[in-house]
């Protein structure tokens, strides 16, 4: 891989993880009026898949979707007047941190219900395969969202009538506070997928070049036409569930093995690496941080001083 | 009596526990039961208690695990499920509404489902369009289903109670901002009986019946319009949904003559909607004016705090249907008074000025 693909990787991780920092930072104020689950520690996945993906395949999302969005190319303006509520927003407000779209830059919709848009990524494979289009269509979700019934019965669907859709699995270990052995029995996630036929995949979420040779696999069987692909991969959530803070007096993970988790940070080891492999980066880690600092500071300022949204702007639209 | 206020969240913990100790039948299950935060702690210390053979965490499946509910219920134990967001209890309705509704019913009585489903009804802080729906009336369309909302602490623990003691399967609407108010509640077991209405207030000028977090809202309305403008009115507690307790409301409109229902829900297809229907059939000629919903909009709930400003009906707007209703001067100094008395301490999106979440 050339050195400047692998700084964009390193550069489109951070990004993420500057932007939910900013949020983090800024919830405390109490102007983002939403529930918000940020994706601290599990950049490598995001960017891994859709840097595997062209500008015109599609994304779909779960409530963990700022990476998703962010990676795909969803307008950074657009998501956070979204959290601020603005007219500006996304969804004109009306959806909020769990609510994403950005339908030019391929990003079908995030939503929070569990499963929920698991169907509408085959719904959207089958559309494409029936028109002919190249269109892959990825969807993200969690290892909770595996034992919803609706992710087996759109695995089959999508098997029956080979359709170029990929699942991505981000097994964290857990749902909310509860840990995956206390949900489901030990097995490999991804064998359940294989026994429903599709193709599938398992590796190291924190390492976003392995993510991105397991995408660019997938990605392109799909498109050839060799049917759904599930790529299941680990990582860590860093901070609470849901809320901007971390969440270690908690207790329902010890203090080591969130040292762990932190200490396999995606980015910090793909920084390493390319260390070792291309000597000193400092200036252009150094670059890439002044660049998205200044970005983050013109979108939130974008953001706060966006139009907001009266009662009137509530109530149409319920129809097309 | 020993007097002792707690929350309607420790009032539904003290609910399942004095349950679980009376019944070994009882077991409680839900997507956080034993976590940390225990379900907004309506559940903390059970795990504990009885251990993890009567109380469980569950996998993501609401549908599937619904109805394994319902054969365990079937099948001699007393299962309570709860569901952080009434939302999710959607993805069940198949369970709930083919199986649960209808087991009695269509194997012709020999059979029944003893089942309780809490589902929490979010609001404040940007819930949204898939996190505080209010879908009472949807559950209620079904016959066989009971449907409750209590609203006070005292309610909580005596129908909780009630409804894990009942045959048949009922779900437990706990509305979100209930959770902290506080109301006397005795240490001891006590049943409620499903499907009563309570008197909150008395009046003669109109009848309100309320449901769920809008009967707080409005005995607000009630105090207020009383003491700024001595306008006496009723106001029902409908504590539920199914079965509907019509007569009490008949009682109180033989009385007023005028009617308004607020509901927790959105207009069309709502509760309040079947109540005035029910109420227009049998006492039409007690009715002096047409009865009024208060209701949500007809849209679904945004999430920006800037268009729930207005979403969701409070005590002025029920003070301002009462005033239309008999005629009042709203020009008045007392009007002005009426207003103050019953503005809302703090951000609208959330309960009060103290209340910081989680939502
Ligand atoms: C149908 C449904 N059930 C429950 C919830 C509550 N909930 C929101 S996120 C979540 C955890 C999901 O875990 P996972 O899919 O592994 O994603 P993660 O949060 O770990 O990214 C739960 C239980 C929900 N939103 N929808």
């Amino acid at each position: 891989m050339s050195h400047s693909s692998q700084l964009a990787l390193l550069r489109s991780m951070l990004r993420i993880r500057r932007i939910e920092e900013a949020i983090a930072d800024r919830y405390a104020e109490q102007e983002m009026r939403c529930p918000m689950h940020l994706c601290i520690g599990q950049e490598a996945i995001a960017v891994g898949v859709c840097a595997a993906l062209s500008k015109g395949d599609s994304v779909f999302s779960n409530h963990r979707a700022h990476g998703h969005y962010l990676a795909k190319g969803g307008s950074l303006n657009a998501m956070v007047a979204e959290l601020y509520g603005r007219s500006t927003g996304c969804c004109g407000g009306r959806g909020g941190s769990m609510h994403l779209i950005d339908l030019d830059a391929g990003f079908s919709g995030s939503t929070p219900i569990v499963g929920g848009t698991v169907p509408l990524a085959v719904g959207a494979a089958w559309a494409s395969s029936l028109k002919q289009s190249e269109q892959v269509t990825v969807v993200f979700f969690g290892d909770g969202c595996f034992e919803e019934g609706v992710v087996h019965e759109s695995m089959n669907f999508a098997k029956l009538h080979k359709l170029p859709v990929v699942f991505v699995c981000e097994n964290n270990n857990f749902s909310v506070y509860t840990r995956l052995n206390e949900r489901q029995p030990e097995r490999p996630l991804y064998r359940v997928a294989e026994a429903h036929g599709l193709a599938a995949y398992t590796g190291n979420g924190n390492d976003v070049e392995e993510v991105l040779a397991i995408s660019r696999k997938a990605v392109g069987l799909a498109r050839q036409g060799q049917g759904p692909q599930f790529i299941e991969l680990h990582a860590y959530r860093w901070r609470e569930h849901c809320g901007p803070n971390f969440d270690d007096e908690l207790n329902y993970r010890t203090a080591q093995e969130i040292k762990a988790g932190i200490h396999d940070c995606p980015i910090a080891s793909y920084t390493r690496k390319l260390e070792k492999e291309n000597g000193n980066i400092h200036l252009e880690i150094e670059r890439c941080e002044a660049e998205i600092q200044r970005e983050i500071a013109a979108a939130f300022e974008f953001a706060l001083s966006s139009k907001k949204p009266s009662i009137d702007d509530s109530q149409g639209k319920v129809y097309a | 009596m020993k007097h002792r206020d707690i929350t309607f969240a420790e009032a539904i913990r003290e609910g399942l526990d004095q349950s679980m100790e009376k019944d070994p039948r009882v077991i409680v299950i839900g997507e956080g039961v034993p976590d940390p935060k225990a379900i907004f702690n309506t559940t903390a210390g059970l795990r504990d208690k009885y251990g993890n053979r009567r109380v469980f965490d569950m996998p993501l499946s609401e549908n599937g695990m619904t109805g394994i509910c319902i054969g365990a219920a079937l099948s001699g134990l007393r299962p309570v499920m709860v569901h952080q967001r009434i939302d999710f209890a959607l993805l069940a309705m198949d369970q709930l509404i083919n199986n649960a509704a209808k087991w009695h019913y269509m194997f012709d009585g020999k059979a029944s489902v003893p089942l309780v489903v809490r589902m929490i009804v979010g609001r404040g802080w940007g819930q949204g369009p898939q996190h505080s729906q209010s879908l009472q009336a949807m559950f209620a369309h079904a016959p066989g289903i009971k449907v409750i909302m209590p609203t006070t602490a005292y309610d909580a623990k005596g129908m909780l109670i009630s409804a894990i003691e009942d045959n048949n399967p009922v779900l437990f609407i706990e509305h979100r901002l209930l959770h902290q108010i506080k109301d006397n509640v005795p240490e001891e077991y006590y049943r409620v009986p499903l499907g009563q209405a309570k008197v909150l207030h008395e009046g003669d000028a109109v009848t309100v019946a309320a449901f769920s977090y809008m009967a707080v809202e409005a005995l607000v309305a009630a105090k207020a319009l009383k003491s700024a403008m001595g306008i006496g009115i009723d106001v029902l507690d409908m504590r539920s949904v199914r079965p509907l307790d019509v007569a009490s409301v008949l009682n109180s409109v033989r009385k007023t003559g005028q009617l308004i229902v607020a509901d927790t829900a959105s207009r069309t297809g709502s509760i309040a909607g079947e109540l005035i229907s029910q109420v227009s059939e049998q006492a039409f000629d007690a009715l002096r004016t047409h009865p009024v919903r208060i209701a949500c909009p007809d849209h679904p709930a945004p999430t920006s705090h800037f268009m729930t400003r207005h979403y969701y009906p409070g005590p002025q707007m029920i003070a301002d249907e009462v005033l239309k209703m008999v005629g009042a001067d709203k020009t008045s100094t007392n009007y002005r008074e009426l207003c103050a008395l019953m503005l809302h301490d703090g951000p609208h999106d959330a309960p009060n000025r103290g209340f910081t979440g989680p939502f």
